[in-house]
C-alpha cells in the first residue's frame, strides 16, 4: 500500500471517529443551557437534577472529543505537509481563530462547569455553561470555515510556483464567508442539535420503560421533542441550501451524488437506487425530472452530468457518494416523522402510552449519529479527487519525508487506541446511564462518596 | 514589510508562538510533572487527592497545546509542516501518550479493583513523563537542526530524532516539569502527603540542575551556533542568568513554605530558558544541518504580513479576554483539594 491511500485512510479513520463526539458536545451543550436556565428561573428541582444528569454525559463525550481533536490538528502537519505549506496563509487563521476564541473559551469555563457546582454562585456556573456552549458553538464555525474554504474557495491568490506555490490570503471576510460557509455551518450546526435532542430522547425513554426517574424524563422527553421537531424541519432547508450550492459550485459533486452521467439529460431525482459506474446507469426509484426541478424550477433544463468533466477530475466512488448522500437525506427525512409524530402524542397527551414509541425513541440515536457521518463522507469523498477544490490534488498533498510503514504504523496505533478509546465511552455512557440520576431512589450503591454508603471509597 | 513598533510581522508572530508555547509549558508542565510523581503515592486516597489536584484544570491546559499548534501553523506554515512530517513517530507517540493520558484519568476512579486502579495509575503516571520526555526531544531536535531539501523536506533517517542530545533535552524537561509538578502538588495538598512531596521536590531539584549543567555544556561545546547570538551581543546572557537565578531562588522559597512564590519562580524559569531558546535561535527556526541555505527562518517559513496582521488582531483581541476568565476559573478552585461528588 502506499503512502496516500494509508493517509486518506487514517484521516479519514481519525477525523470520522472524532466526529462522532462534536455533534454530542455541541448538541448536549443547547440541552445543558435550556436546562440550566430553566432551573434558576424556576428552581424546580426535576430541571436541577436534570442538569446535573447531562453534565456527566457531557463532561464524557467532551473529553474524549478534546482528545480526538489534538489527533486532528497535528494530522495535516504530520501527513498533509504539502497540503499544510500551500493552505496555512489561508487555512491557518481559520484554525488560529479557533483556537483563540473557540477551544479557549470552551475549555477556560469546562472546569467550572464539570466541577463548580457547590463552589460557585449559580449564575457564574449558568454563565459557564453558556461560555462552553457558545466555545463549541464557534469552534464548528470556524473548523467548518476552514473544510468549506477548501470545498469552495475564495479571498486569495496563488503566490509561487511549483513546491514553492501556495495560496496567499486577499480578502479575509471573502474567505471567511466562501459561497458554502454559511449553508454548511447552519447545516453543520443542525446537524448537532439533532444527535443531542435525540440521545436526549433516548435516555429518558429508556428510564421511563425501566420505570426510573419519571418525572424527569417526561419533562426531559418533552422539551427534546420539541428541539427535535424544530430542527428536524429547518434541516430540510439547509440541506437543500447546500444541495443548491453544490449545484453551482461543484457540480462534479452534484452530479456524482444523484449519479447523474449525461449532461444533455434532464435529470430525475432519485428516492434510492444503485450505481452502476460502467454502464453509467442507475437503477431504483426516481421522481422523474425532480432534480431538474428542484434546481431550475422547470422540467426542461438539462444538469451538468459527470461526462461534462475530464476523468482525472472526476470523483472514484461514485457509488458510495450517491449512498452516503441518499442515506443521510432518508435519515433526515425518518427524523422529521419521528419528531413530529411524537409531538403529535404529546398534543394528543398520549405520549407515555405506548411502549412500543419508547422503545423507537430509544433506538433513535443512532439516526443523526449517522446522518452527520454519511453527510461527511458524501460532502468530502465528493470532492475527491481535489483536496482544494480546483487547485490542489489530494495526491500531491502529502508529506514528502513520511513513508508507508511509519504511516502503517500510526494507523495501527490509532485503530488499536481509538478502540480502546470506542470501549472506555460506551462502558461509561452505559454505566453513567446506570446509576442515573440524584432523585433519592435507587442510586445509594451507586454513590461512593457518601460516608453511609458501606462501599465508601477512602 | 510591514512593522509595528518598529517590528516586522514574522517577528511579532515569533513571540507570540513563543508566549504561547511558554504558557503551554507552564500550564501542562505542572500537570504533567504532578503526572511524574503520582507513583510515589501508595495509598489510594493520596493518588485521589494528586489527581484531583489538577483534575479541573489538565483539560484547560491542554488548549494551550492546540492554540500553539494553530498559531504555528497559522504563522509559519513551512515550519509545522516539516517539523510535524520529519518527526512523524515522535509526533505520533505525543499523540498516543495523550489519549492514554485522558484514558487513564477518566477510568481510574470508575472501579473499586486493586489491579484496575494500579493500571491506569501506571498508565497515566507514564504517559506523563512520555509526554514531557517527547516535548523536549522534539525542542532538542529543533535546537540541534536537521537535514533539509530546497524544498524544506526533512532529509534524513527517521530515527535520528533518537539521539543523546534530543534525549538530554528530554530528561531535562522533564525534571524541570516534575519539579515544578511537585510545587504546585505541595500548594495544593496538606499533612503526610505534604510532607512526602516536599521530600520529593529536592531531588527533583537536585536531578534538574545536574542536567541543565550538562546541558549548557554540551550545548556549548557540540553547538556552537546556538552561542553565536550571545557572543555578539553579550548583554542577552541576561536572559539564561535570569533563567537560573530563578531556578536558584526555589530551594530557598521551598525550604520556608512559600510555594506561590516558588511556584512563580518555576515558572518564571520555563519563561527564561525558553526565551534563551528563542534568542540562540532566532531568525532562524531550523537549521538545515546538511547545507545552511535550506534553513528554515521566520521569514521564508511565514504567511503572508496581510494574514499576519489579521492574526496579531485576533491575538490582541483574544488573548485580554482569555486571560481574564483563566485568572477567573483558577479563582474558583483556589485551596486545598477537597474530594467531592464530582471527583475523579
Ligand atoms: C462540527 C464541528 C466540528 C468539526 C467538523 C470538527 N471539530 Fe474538532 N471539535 C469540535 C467541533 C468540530 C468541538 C465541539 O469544539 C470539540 C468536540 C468536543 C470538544 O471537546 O470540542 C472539538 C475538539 C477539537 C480539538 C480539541 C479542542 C479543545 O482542546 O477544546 C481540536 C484540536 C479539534 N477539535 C480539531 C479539529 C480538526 C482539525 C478538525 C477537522 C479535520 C475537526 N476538529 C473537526
Ligand atoms: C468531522 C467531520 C468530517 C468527516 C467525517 C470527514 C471525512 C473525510 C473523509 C471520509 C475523507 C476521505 C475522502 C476520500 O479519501 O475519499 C476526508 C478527507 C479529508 N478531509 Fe474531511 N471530514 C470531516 C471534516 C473535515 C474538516 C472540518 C476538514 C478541514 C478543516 C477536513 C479536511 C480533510 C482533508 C484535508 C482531507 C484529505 C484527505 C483525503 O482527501 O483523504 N475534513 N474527510
Ligand atoms: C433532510 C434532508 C437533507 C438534505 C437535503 C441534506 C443535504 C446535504 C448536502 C447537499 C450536503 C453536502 C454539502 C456540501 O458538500 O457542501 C450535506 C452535508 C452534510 N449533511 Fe445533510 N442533508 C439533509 C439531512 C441531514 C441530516 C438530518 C443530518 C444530520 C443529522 C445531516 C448532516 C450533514 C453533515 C454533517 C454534512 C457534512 C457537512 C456539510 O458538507 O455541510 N444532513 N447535506
Amino acid at each position: 500500500m502506499d503512502v496516500e491511500i494509508l493517509s486518506r485512510v487514517q484521516f479519514a479513520f481519525t477525523v470520522a471517529f472524532h466526529y462522532i463526539y462534536p455533534p454530542l458536545s455541541i448538541g448536549l451543550g443547547m440541552f445543558l443551557v435550556i436546562f440550566e436556565g430553566m432551573y434558576l428561573k424556576t428552581k424546580n428541582p426535576i430541571y436541577e437534577s436534570l442538569t446535573k444528569f447531562w453534565i456527566k454525559i457531557f463532561a464524557l463525550t467532551f473529553g474524549i472529543g478534546v482528545a480526538t481533536g489534538i489527533v486532528m490538528e497535528f494530522e495535516f502537519g504530520t501527513n498533509w505537509a504539502t497540503y499544510s505549506r500551500y493552505v496555512g496563509d489561508v487555512f491557518g487563521s481559520a484554525l488560529a481563530a479557533e483556537g483563540l476564541f473557540a477551544f479557549a473559551l470552551e475549555s477556560g469555563f469546562l472546569g467550572i462547569l464539570l466541577f463548580g457546582w457547590n463552589r460557585v454562585k449559580p449564575w457564574v456556573h449558568f454563565v459557564s455553561t453558556i461560555g462552553v456552549f457558545f466555545g463549541s458553538m464557534f469552534s464548528a464555525i470556524w473548523i467548518v470555515v476552514a473544510n468549506s474554504w477548501m470545498q469552495t474557495p475564495a479571498g486569495f491568490k496563488i503566490v509561487g510556483e511549483g513546491m514553492h506555490a501556495r495560496a496567499e490570503i486577499t480578502d479575509f471576510w471573502a474567505m471567511v464567508f466562501n459561497p458554502s460557509s454559511v449553508d454548511r455551518i447552519s447545516h453543520v450546526w443542525i446537524g448537532a442539535f439533532l444527535a443531542g435532542a435525540f440521545l436526549v430522547l433516548s435516555v429518558h425513554a429508556y428510564y421511563l420503560l425501566r420505570n426510573r426517574h419519571v418525572a424527569q424524563s417526561k419533562v426531559g422527553i418533552k422539551v427534546a421533542l420539541v428541539v427535535a421537531a424544530i430542527f428536524s424541519l429547518s434541516q430540510l432547508f439547509t440541506g437543500h441550501r447546500s444541495a443548491d450550492g453544490v449545484a453551482h459550485n461543484q457540480p462534479a459533486k452534484l452530479a456524482a451524488m444523484e449519479g447523474h452521467f449525461d449532461s444533455l439529460a434532464v435529470a430525475d431525482m432519485y428516492i434510492m437506487g444503485w450505481v452502476d459506474k460502467e454502464e453509467q446507469q442507475v437503477t431504483g426509484i426516481s421522481v422523474p425530472k425532480g432534480l431538474t426541478f428542484l434546481l431550475h424550477q422547470d422540467f426542461e433544463t438539462p444538469v451538468l452530468g459527470l461526462e461534462a468533466f475530464p476523468e482525472d477530475e472526476r470523483p472514484t466512488q461514485i457509488n458510495a457518494i450517491f449512498q452516503f448522500y441518499h442515506l443521510m437525506v432518508a435519515i433526515g427525512m425518518a427524523l422529521i416523522g419521528l419528531s413530529l409524530f411524537g409531538l403529535f402524542l404529546m398534543v394528543k397527551g398520549k405520549l407515555f402510552e405506548h411502549r412500543w414509541v419508547l422503545w423507537i425513541f430509544v433506538w433513535a440515536v443512532i439516526l443523526p449519529q449517522l446522518a452527520n457521518q454519511f453527510g461527511w463522507y458524501s460532502a468530502e469523498m465528493g470532492r475527491q479527487p481535489w483536496v482544494v477544490y480546483g487547485l490542489l490534488k489530494t495526491s500531491n498533498a502529502l508529506s514528502q519525508a513520511v513513508t508507508a510503514n511509519q504511516v502503517l504504523f500510526s494507523l495501527i496505533m490509532f485503530t488499536i487506541v481509538y478502540s480502546l478509546l470506542f470501549a472506555l465511552f460506551i462502558y461509561l455512557l452505559n454505566k453513567k446511564i446506570k446509576v442515573g440520576m440524584e432523585d433519592g431512589d435507587d442510586t445509594l450503591l451507586e454513590r461512593p462518596f457518601q460516608k453511609d454508603n458501606p462501599a465508601f471509597i477512602s | 514589510m510591514e512593522t509595528f513598533l518598529g517590528i516586522d510581522y514574522p517577528t511579532l508572530w515569533f513571540l507570540v508562538v513563543g508566549a504561547v508555547f511558554s504558557g503551554y509549558a507552564i500550564l501542562d508542565g505542572f500537570d504533567l510533572g504532578a503526572g511524574a510523581l503520582h507513583l510515589f503515592f501508595k495509598k489510594d486516597i493520596s493518588r485521589r487527592i494528586a489527581l484531583n489536584a489538577v483534575g479541573p484544570v489538565w483539560d484547560g491546559n491542554e488548549v494551550w497545546l492546540v492554540i500553539g499548534g494553530g498559531t504555528l501553523f497559522a504563522g509559519f506554515p513551512v515550519l509545522y509542516a516539516t517539523l510535524f512530517s520529519g518527526m512523524y513517530i515522535p509526533f505520533m507517540l505525543f499523540l498516543l501518550f495523550i489519549i492514554l493520558r485522558a484514558i487513564a484519568i477518566e477510568f481510574r476512579g470508575k472501579e473499586e479493583m486493586k489491579w484496575w486502579r494500579n493500571l491506569w495509575d501506571v498508565t497515566y503516571s507514564i504517559s506523563s513523563m512520555m509526554l514531557a520526555l517527547c516535548l523536549g526531544i522534539v525542542l532538542g531536535n529543533v535546537l540541534k537542526g536537521m537535514p533539509l531539501t530546497a524544498n524544506y523536506e526533512f532529509n534524513g533517517d527517521w530515527l535520528s530524532f533518537f539521539n543523546p542530545y534530543a534525549l538530554l533535552v528530554g530528561f531535562t524537561t522533564l525534571f524541570l516539569m516534575t519539579l515544578h509538578g511537585g510545587i504546585y502538588l505541595c500548594i495544593k495538598t496538606e499533612g503526610k502527603l505534604f510532607e512526602k512531596i516536599k521530600k520529593l521536590l529536592r531531588y527533583a531539584i537536585a536531578g534538574f540542575v545536574t542536567l541543565f549543567a550538562i546541558l549548557s555544556l554540551y550545548s556549548l561545546i557540540y553547538f556552537p551556533h546556538l552561542s553565536d547570538r550571545f557572543k555578539e551581543t553579550p548583554v542577552l546572557f541576561i536572559v539564561p542568568a535570569l533563567g537560573i537565578l530563578s531556578i536558584a531562588n526555589v530551594p530557598r522559597l521551598v525550604s520556608k513554605q512559600k510555594f506561590v512564590s516558588a511556584f512563580i519562580f518555576s515558572a518564571l524559569t520555563f519563561s527564561f530558558l525558553l526565551l534563551t531558546v528563542a534568542i540562540e535561535l532566532y531568525p532562524r527556526l531550523l537549521l538545515a544541518t546538511n547545507n545552511p541555505d535550506y534553513s528554515i527562518t521566520i521569514y521564508n517559513a511565514a504567511a503572508s504580513d496581510k494574514s499576519l496582521g489579521i492574526m496579531l488582531s485576533f491575538v490582541a483581541i483574544g488573548v485580554p479576554l482569555i486571560a481574564t476568565y483563566t485568572f477567573f476559573v483558577y479563582k474558583a478552585f483556589w485551596g486545598k483539594v477537597k474530594i467531592d461528588e464530582s471527583s475523579y
